[in-house]
């Protein structure tokens, strides 16, 4: 799978709270609703702003938190077609693989506002287009992958009915 | 080989001899949803084409973050989760039962060794009585409805050592924001914390929830104690089932080890907006507030109300400042009206609220306005978090929060214990 967009820096710790806040979550299950209020706390215009298959960059700790799986729902409805962070928190983790949103753990130092990016998830390399640089990825785990590519964790379970990683 | 106790619980429950960094699928003991998280659950579940759940007896939904429900949107969600659940049978706890982490020990549903899930990133909480549990999202908690079971990676450990003897007046609230204020949080991430050492072994079971409820905010996975005649007690006094506790080896592998003398901790304040954002009170002190809080799962068991209405008993509460107090279940809300603590706090001037969630998640009961300083006894001060992202939460004891809306400014409670 290759995914190509621009990026949108955030910081360090960003909490589920900011990715779809609580004010919000509570309301509906309309997750396409949901994602117009993505980072809103943080950005308020941030909505506005995605172009489809854009990419969400944060430092260390990505996804900290409550464990409302709202949050990779939002980011995916808002049509960001990848996480990217030095680290995630493990909640958030096992959301995103659960729900298909492709997750990149790699250093973020060199990556800034509006870089455009390519990544081969194959080839574990994330290329930045823009400083023509490439940048290792932490690979994904065995069972990650096998959920991944089953196309989330709702679709394992229909196939096998039970957990099945053999 | 060695274990630690999540080494140990997770071994038993896969019917493998695991070590941390394995890949395990377990068996749960429990399976807990929300409100907030249940609903993508149940379409989850639904969309797995499963028909029943795997057992009734060790399913649980709760509807306490919107309790009652403060919109129509909420309504409709709360009443998908009253039909699954008269559907499947499970043990249901409607508004005002209380919060998901004070029912499951408090009803007797989680006892030491298990491993529970919960879709609620608190769920870590029961780790105070000796149990695995973790917090995850409504997905894996439909796999877990689905099949009782669900896939873990053995978690690392990071091990804190607690000495000495927390003074009066600073308490186990105090004692894991310091924690997490040295750790930050991160430092914990995709561990098991353990908490030992003579600290844990004199708090009340009531405490050592407290300390446990936020090993999240340390990024942990859950927040281990060994289970002592208090936690079998406490537990017995609370469940019937039968259980077997789970202790680490002398020689466990631990990740990281910390060792801390607590003799001379000041109570500790966390200020906007993240928990590790941690300070001794003496630097805030004076910082006026506008609004209190009392409640929530961290800090709303009836230790913590009578501790708070020890300090407003025949007081009032500042002019131009509000208090809000949520017992964390039915049962606590009952025992503080008998023990006339409730009594107490209407007095002082609060806004006693049904027991919830509400004031701490912003979803009601309490959104502050702009500009506005808050002091909670809640697990998380993240900007919005209470539903304004205009406003400021600080977070402290019980005991902090009472002394400091007597002042109306942040306030050190030891005055009051002396």
């Amino acid at each position: 799978m290759d995914l190509k967009g621009r990026v949108h820096k955030f910081g360090n710790d960003v909490n589920t709270d900011y990715i779809i806040s609580g004010r919000h979550k509570f309301k509906t299950l309309d997750m396409k609703e949901l994602a117009k209020y993505v980072m809103e706390d943080l950005d308020p215009d941030f909505y506005s702003k995605i172009q489809a298959g854009d990419f969400i960059v944060g430092g260390s700790n990505f996804g900290c938190g409550s464990s409302r799986e709202q949050a990779p729902l939002a980011i995916i409805n808002a049509d960001i077609s990848a996480v990217i962070a030095k680290s995630f928190a493990r909640i958030f983790y096992r959301n995103c693989i659960n729900t298909g949103l492709p997750l990149i753990e790699c250093d973020t130092d060199q990556i800034d506002e509006n870089d455009e990016l390519a990544i081969d998830l194959q080839a574990g390399v994330l290329h930045n287009l823009t400083k023509g640089m490439d940048i290792p990825i932490t690979p994904l785990p065995k069972v990650m992958l096998k959920i991944l590519s089953d196309g989330g964790l709702v679709e394992h379970f229909k196939k096998y009915g039970t957990f099945n990683f053999d | 080989m060695s274990k630690t106790i999540a080494e140990k619980i997770l071994s038993r429950k896969s019917g493998h001899d695991v070590k941390a960094n394995d890949i395990v699928i377990a068996d749960l003991d429990f399976v807990m949803g929300q409100d907030g998280t249940s609903g993508l659950a149940i379409n989850a579940f639904e969309q797995m084409r499963a028909a029943k759940v795997f057992n009734p007896e060790r399913i649980a939904m709760v509807i306490d973050h919107s309790a009652p429900s403060p919109l129509a949107g909420v309504s409709a969600l709360h009443q998908q989760m009253r039909k699954f659940a008269g559907e499947q049978k499970i043990n249901f706890y409607d508004i005002g039962d209380g919060v998901c982490h004070q029912l499951l020990p408090e009803q007797g549903h989680v006892v030491p060794g298990n491993l529970v899930i919960g879709a609620d990133s608190h769920t870590c909480t029961y780790g105070a009585i000796n149990v695995f549990s973790t917090g995850v999202g409504s997905t894996d908690l439909a796999a877990g409805l689905v099949s009782g079971k669900l896939w873990f990676k053995v978690p690392e450990t990071f091990k804190f050592i607690l000495n000495g003897k927390l003074p009066a007046g600073v308490y186990s609230k105090d004692l894991i924001l310091y924690l997490i204020g040295d750790v930050t949080a991160d430092g914990a991430t995709y561990m098991a914390a353990e908490y030992t050492g003579e600290v844990i072994n004199n708090l009340s079971v009531e405490a050592r929830f407290t300390i446990s409820n936020m090993a999240i905010e340390m990024g942990a996975k859950c927040g281990l104690m060994e289970a002592d005649q208090k936690t079998i007690d406490w537990v017995k006094a609370h469940s019937n089932k039968t259980f077997e506790a789970v202790k680490a080896d002398e020689d466990a592998v631990y990740a990281r080890v910390k060792e801390y003398d607590v003799s001379n901790l000041e109570p500790q304040i966390a200020k906007p907006h993240t928990v590790d954002n941690v300070c001794p009170i003496s630097q805030v002190a004076g910082t006026p507030i506008q609004q209190g809080v009392i409640g929530t799962c961290t800090n709303g068991r009836i230790e913590d109300l009578r501790i708070a209405a020890s300090i407003l008993q025949d007081k009032k509460i500042a002019k131009n400042t509000r208090l809000i107090v949520a017992p964390s279940s039915r049962q606590v809300y009952l025992q503080a009206i008998q023990e006339g603590l409730i009594q107490v706090f209407v007095e002082a001037g609060a806004a006693v609220v049904t027991p919830g969630c509400g004031p701490c998640v912003g979803t009601h009961n309490g959104v502050p306005s702009d500009g506005e300083n808050v002091i909670s006894t809640a697990n998380r001060n993240f900007k919005g978090r209470m539903g304004n992202p205009n406003a400021y939460i600080y977070l402290g004891s019980p005991a902090t929060v009472a002394a400091s809306v007597i002042a109306g400014k942040i306030s050190d409670p030891r005055e009051y214990v002396k």
